[in-house]
């Protein structure tokens, strides 16, 4: 993955390059690749002034951080206790079944990436799965194949 | 949108009255939408599009006002809607009602039945909100404003005398007096741990030091919580206003909102509100014209449990991994940059502005000896009526999971309440009427936390849930103390073979020898009650362990290697539900012929015991074996 030097530069220029900004830098990295490219990181130790290690271990210790690349669709499936209370483990089981790989993994084709999270504190409406920010109610597991072919059709057209 | 700056006091009074009264003087019909984010995952900006196509169609668009507000409380309900004067409530409305509503209640001034909320067990209707089960046990202080107000909206906030309580402190009172007020209100922090909120600011005043920072612990962490969204995705201002008091009482000069990244409806709005008061000159150098500075950024947390603990907090905000230190020095001596620094939960500043604006008294009324005011708490899970509820202190279990819960759903029986999150404890049938306050939680093994209430049924097996738990903490920990780290991972570990059928005699003594090494031996809170929910499931429902260690049984039918699914003969109707919701198709039958589970293919979903009506399916594997040997005789 080739970086675009000006682009990172941008994201670390917009939190006038501050240590402390370490993480807001990050997250707007990510949000530009969908994930941490390595040149990126060694960028931003060398434009900050910290060693790469300490990019590494934030990079590493935050969950929302990837160091690869993430599908073209994430689909988030909350493990919070109350969805998991009603089925969330379930339902995640179907997705990896489905997609084939296992939660944290991107399918081979780079279409889907599958991830958890522990709340989204819409517990009242779990259990939740979360596709490109769009929300899913009250879901099951039969509701799985819907949900991904909802995806699939909305690129083929 | 009007930007005049309001730079005096006497400005300050003249726009909060004006917006009173213009809200007083409102004639105009109010249709109040929910769109929180549980209202936007049923569709309630759709519901809004259509509302306003349907005003418009019938050219009422200047004669009623669709205001889009933040959560009502009553998830179980969402979409809905309270139509003002008068506070009719219709629940669950779908975009296609829309005409319907303007013109029957709107045009004509008609109910419309079937909208309005039916009482699950009796299909009784009732009108108002107000009226409602799950609203009239409730004390809805803090929450309540969420219905009356647009959220992105700071007029609307002075319209409920919003920035009051800010006017009042600047004018009338000292540092020293907010911090008596808050002191004597016995508002304690409800993040937690349940620290006197004024005490905490006390130590943080009297700290050396002309630099001092405030910090609002947005990081909402422990799952099936979520009051701190709601209040800063429906009432940011409020946590705000809160904010600004404390900082005027320790002076503090600037402060963080350390909000979780998943919530990304909450980020939007606390930072429009910041916006909007930056551009009414609210922020910045003598607010008001009384000398006092203050400003407030936000920094977006990166999905880490551990960083709701202060110290990992101070140390993410500060651009590093979130790991706990030592205390002392607490953050009130040494924390943000290394500055005197006052940690509160978002419902903790929620509820300053009440005290400041009505008084220590009139806070210290509601509630029990040691824990005052009121308390949001989320009830999730097994439960009717699920929602964010706002109670005094010192309700019962029972009065909450019940009268305002409604109880558990399908017919089926209440096990046990989690509350605390990841810290506390599972209490049984027997604790139902236990008045809920910070001390008799904790002695009952656990703690009142954020306020998460997850309502567990029969069909919920104790042990996976201590599993569950387990397994979120040993994720979680930072893994700088060696008995956390290794402590939740060899406990995760022994729960793990017990559910799967593989427990060994003393594997009982083992985890609770471990619990207390964790116990004692961690830095941070998390450590230091990681192991709660195992003990507290021991405590009170150790026969469930030994059906799982002895006897290789899981009596709720959760754990999938001590359950084989199969059908009871004599109770199956041949409807095929269950055959159809099988994603194996494992299930053979013909209509009206009893189904036959294929125990080769069954990878023990659970669908067709979701989908099956007659209780057909049998779990519990020894049972089910004596089934299926009668079915091939």
């Amino acid at each position: 993955m080739v970086v675009d030097k000006v682009k990172i530069r941008s994201c670390i220029d917009k939190h006038e390059g501050r240590k402390d900004s370490l993480i807001a830098i990050l997250q707007d990295i990510q949000s530009e690749y969908n994930y941490l490219p390595q040149d990126a990181l060694r960028s931003v130790a060398a434009d900050l002034k910290v060693p790469l290690s300490d990019v590494v271990a934030v990079a590493t210790f935050y969950r929302a951080f990837s160091l690869t690349p993430r599908g073209r669709h994430t689909c988030t499936v909350c493990l919070g206790t109350a969805c998991h209370v009603r089925g969330g483990p379930k339902i995640l089981e179907e997705f990896e079944r489905r997609l084939d790989i296992k939660s944290g993994q991107t399918t081979p084709d780079a279409e889907w990436s599958l991830e958890t999270v522990a709340c989204l504190g819409c517990c009242a409406i779990g259990p939740v799965v979360v596709v490109d920010g769009d929300y899913n109610a009250h879901t099951n597991i039969r509701h799985v194949p819907n949900i991904l072919k909802k995806y699939q059709r909305k690129d083929a057209r | 949108m009007r930007t005049k700056r309001i730079k005096t006091v006497q400005a300050a009074r003249e726009v909060i009255a004006e917006q009173a009264a213009f809200r007083r003087t409102e004639v105009r019909p109010v249709l109040t939408v929910s769109a929180g984010t549980c209202g936007r995952a049923r569709g309630s900006l759709k519901v809004i599009d259509s509302l306003n196509r349907s005003l418009k169609a019938e050219g009422l668009e200047d004669k009623v006002v669709v205001k889009i507000t933040g959560c009502h409380g009553f998830c179980e309900a969402e979409p809905n809607i309270i139509i003002q004067p008068g506070g009719l409530f219709y629940q669950k409305v779908d975009p296609k009602h829309a005409k319907e509503i303007v013109q029957e209640t709107v045009v004509a001034r008609k109910t419309i039945d079937r909208l309005l909320y039916a009482d699950p067990q009796t299909g009784e209707r009732t009108a108002r909100e107000k009226e409602i089960g799950f609203y009239r046990k409730q004390k809805r202080v803090v929450l309540g404003d969420n219905a009356l107000i647009d959220p992105t909206s700071i007029e609307d906030y002075f319209s409920i005398e919003g920035y009051g309580a800010l006017v009042k402190a600047l004018t009338e009172m000292t540092p020293e007096g907010v911090i008596q007020s808050v002191k004597a209100s016995g508002l304690r922090g409800r993040g937690g741990a349940g620290f006197p909120t004024g005490l905490k600011w006390e130590i943080a005043r009297k700290a050396k030091g002309d630099l001092k920072f405030i910090i609002c612990n947005a990081d909402e962490g422990d799952p099936g919580a979520y009051m701190d969204r709601s209040l800063l995705e429906g009432n940011p201002h409020r946590v705000l206003e809160g904010m600004m008091l404390g900082a005027f009482a320790i002076g503090a000069r600037e402060g963080y909102i350390y909000v979780r990244d998943e919530y990304p409806l909450a980020v939007k709005h606390i930072t429009q509100a910041i916006d909007s008061l930056r551009k009414k000159g609210l922020l910045g150098k003598s607010i008001l014209g009384r000398g006092f500075d203050f400003d407030v950024h936000i920094a977006k947390g990166a999905g880490a449990f551990v960083c709701g603990e202060e110290t990992a907090l101070i140390a993410s905000i500060e651009g590093r991994v979130g790991e706990p230190r030592q205390r002392p020095p607490f953050p009130a001596q040494k924390g943000l940059f290394g500055k005197p620094t006052t940690i509160n939960n978002v419902e903790t500043w929620a509820n300053v502005p009440l005290i400041i604006r009505n008084g220590a008294d009139w806070f210290a009324g509601t509630g029990t000896e040691g824990s005052k005011g009121t308390k949001i708490f989320s009830l999730v899970g097994k439960i009717i009526n699920t929602g964010l509820v706002e109670v005094p202190m010192g309700i019962t279990l029972r009065e909450i999971i019940y009268d305002i819960g409604g109880g558990v759903p399908n017919g089926k029986a209440f096990k046990a309440v989690q509350t605390g999150g990841p810290s506390g404890g599972c209490l049984p049938a027997t604790h139902l009427d236990l008045p809920i306050d910070y001390e008799s939680l904790a002695q009952a093994g656990s703690i009142m936390g954020s306020g998460g209430m997850i309502v567990m049924d029969e069909k919920t097996c104790m042990a996976d849930v201590a599993k569950y738990f387990l397994n979120f903490l040993r994720d979680e920990s930072c893994g700088k103390c060696v008995s956390c780290r290794e402590g939740t991972q060899r406990m995760y570990e022994i729960i793990q073979r017990i559910t799967e059928g593989n427990g060994r005699r003393g594997d009982i003594e083992l985890l609770e020898e471990l619990a207390q090494a964790c116990k004692d031996a961690s830095l941070c809170g998390l450590g230091q009650t990681a192991a709660n929910p195992v003990l507290s499931t021991l405590r009170y429902f150790a026969e469930e362990y030994r059906a799982h260690i002895e006897d290789k049984r899981c009596p709720a039918g959760v754990c999938t290697n001590l359950i084989r699914y199969v059908v009871i003969p004599e109770k199956c109707t041949g409807c095929l539900a269950c055959k159809n919701s099988c994603p194996q198709d494992a299930i053979r039958g013909v209509l009206r012929g009893v189904h036959i589970v294929d125990q080769e293919k069954c990878i023990k979903c659970g669908a067709c015991l979701e989908a099956c009506r007659f209780e057909a399916i049998e779990t519990q594997r020894d049972e089910a074996i004596r089934i299926e040997s009668e079915g091939i005789q």
